[in-house]
């Protein structure tokens, strides 16, 4: 990747960590750790690589994107905000009355939202309802779905993946967040989706394996998922949940909890510290 | 009288919707020969879409389509796409409110002989509890046909319920006309109203013209919407008739007879009895002879409003 593209990739993501922060901490509720995982994926997919337009967030041909991992919708907010699909300011309203903002994703209620999710395991069908349209009508828009390395474990993911494999979904590109911890635990303790990579080869998916922090390596997997055809493609993101936080990462008490006022200040400090370093 | 099953309706309705519908998408679940859907897949193999044995995947694949702007229906045995599928057709399908139309076969106990895992006499209740999901039960070919062709011009989640066993076809095709949400009055009557959905439509009518030789005038109402019921004429009945008997191929708990309730019981209360599968499971026999031994029946329907009348 381009020095200064990956410089404006991190800056960004940075910005979209605050904004989950923020959020969170006013909602005090949600979901901070694996919003803090995501954070770099969905920076790239709607920085670098979607074909979206805030002013028309509807727009026929536009590039989908369906947060199968719904209850990490504060990274998704951040981010469409910081693409300007409705202002950063927003971002406070999360889980409030009357916000648009709910506490998973709705499709039509927030612009750049394309499909409603939170119920673990649909999303993906979605992804592939919207993949195999296009492929119907010869549309040329590509459709990515992001999943949990937790919610795999949701037996409707595995019906998708052999329907996408079927219908050689070469336009639908789903990333698993492998960060390796789910609400009561490691995921490898709970219930184990490990081997990942080698469930969906089995299944007939083109896999490929990344940091999910290292900019280069996104934009790699992309390239790479763009010279794939007639199979879907998975990039499975070994990635950290709470990343960008020191006191959440790698910290199964951070999935589903709010940050106090302390944490918070904490928190916030740490990420603009991050980010003065960056725009030095 | 001549007879159809509302499945080869729907499949038939499909077909015909297909020739001016260019963006209509059919998914089924490895039930095609079935549902019936298998006739518009022979007509438009391109635009038919198995989804093998994965129901949950179907609704969703059919939400996804949905918010491309094609119309999509998606089916499987009653059983299956309520019952299976339930939170994922309020999740994924009912609460972005997207336009699928769901095409549920099989439903109740006339299924027959495979018996109470494939007997659905909960679907009705399923769906109705879903906010913005309109849910019909059409009683026989020609409102069948019309239901699916009228839905396809509506915008929102519907669910569209059609029957295995054939079922005899007393609409005029060339008068009858579908309107969402209006019941349908059949016979006259004011001294007890007989409301009933689906394949118990036609028993209705029998039971009422039965009652009428016993001086009994039963007026006989079609409710082919469930949701949204028709308040205005379940009311007028209730005034006029002061009694209402209700009858479905559905559970008495959270069907026709219970939405009939929630009208009356709020607007204009008067006793009404209940005729369905009685909070219990279905099992193996001939259609024919199980809803005689459920009381889905004009017999039963008769004997019931006897008793319930005092005569």
């Amino acid at each position: 990747m381009d020095a200064t593209l990956k410089k404006q990739m991190e800056i960004t993501a940075t910005k979209v960590r605050m904004g989950i922060i923020e959020g969170v901490y006013n909602a005090k509720s949600g979901h901070p750790g694996g919003s803090l995982s995501v954070a770099d994926m969905l920076t790239y997919l709607y920085f670098a690589k979607m074909n979206v337009d805030p002013a028309n967030p509807l727009m026929a041909e536009r590039d989908r994107l369906v947060l199968s991992k719904g209850h990490t919708a504060p990274a998704l907010y951040s981010v469409l905000a910081q693409r300007g699909f409705f202002p950063e300011e927003e971002l406070k309203t999360l889980r409030h009355i009357g916000s648009k903002l709910q506490g998973h994703p709705v499709y039509k209620k927030v612009p750049g939202v394309d499909m409603s999710t939170g119920s673990l395991g649909q999303g993906i069908s979605a992804a592939c309802g919207m993949a195999l349209s296009g492929k119907i009508s010869d549309d040329y828009y590509k459709v990515y779905a992001v999943l949990g390395d937790g919610e795999i474990q949701e037996g409707q993911v595995w019906e998708a993946a052999m329907f996408a494999a079927h219908y050689q979904l070469d336009n639908l590109i789903a990333i698993v967040d492998n960060n390796g911890l789910q609400i009561d635990g490691r995921v490898s303790e709970v219930m184990s989706p490990y081997p990942i990579d080698e469930k969906f080869r089995a299944f007939g998916w083109y896999v490929i394996t990344i940091d999910a922090h290292d900019f280069n390596q996104i934009e790699k997997a992309f390239e790479e998922a763009e010279r794939v055809v007639n199979q879907p493609v998975v990039i499975i993101q070994k990635s950290i949940k709470g990343k960008g936080v020191s006191f959440m990462e790698d910290n199964v008490s951070w999935h589903g909890a709010a940050p106090n006022e302390e944490q918070y200040n904490k928190a916030m400090e740490e990420l603009k510290a991050h980010l003065a370093e960056l725009e030095k | 009288m001549e007879k159809k099953a509302t499945r080869e309706s729907y499949g038939e309705a499909l077909v015909e919707l297909a020739k001016k519908r260019e963006d209509l998408v059919v998914l089924d679940a490895d039930l095609a020969a079935a549902t019936k859907t298998g006739t518009f897949k022979k007509a438009y193999p391109d635009r038919f879409f198995d989804c093998g044995i994965a129901e949950a995947n179907m609704m969703g694949v059919a939400a996804g389509i949905a918010t491309t702007g094609k119309l999509v229906f998606a089916s499987s045995f009653a059983m299956f796409a309520a019952g299976r599928a339930y939170e994922i057709i309020r999740n994924s399908i009912g609460y972005p409110h997207l336009n699928v139309k769901i095409g549920a076969t099989h439903a109740g106990i006339s299924v027959g002989e495979d018996g109470a895992t494939h007997q659905c006499n909960e679907d009705i209740a399923l769906m109705c509890t879903i906010p913005g999901m309109t849910v019909i039960n059409p009683a026989d070919d020609v409102e069948a046909k019309a239901a699916v062709l009228a839905m396809a011009d509506f915008e929102g989640p519907t669910y569209m319920r059609f029957g295995r066993l054939a079922a005899p076809i007393f609409n005029d095709k060339d008068t009858y006309k579908f309107e969402l949400g209006k019941g349908i009055q059949l016979r006259d009557g004011d001294d007890v109203t007989i409301i009933a959905t689906g394949l118990m439509v036609a028993e209705a009518m029998q039971a009422s013209d039965e009652l009428r030789e016993s001086g009994i005038n039963a007026r006989v109402i079609n409710i082919h919407t469930i949701k949204p019921i028709d308040r205005d004429i379940i009311l007028k009945a209730a005034k006029e008739t002061g009694k209402i008997i209700t009858v479905e191929e559905h559970s008495v708990i959270g069907g026709l007879g219970s939405a009939v309730c929630d009208v009356v019981s709020e607007l204009c209360p008067v006793p009404v009895k209940k005729i369905g599968v009685n909070d219990t499971f279905g099992y193996s026999g001939p259609a024919v002879d199980l809803l005689k031994e459920f009381g889905l029946c004009a017999s039963n329907i008769v004997a019931v409003t006897k008793e319930f009348l005092g005569k």
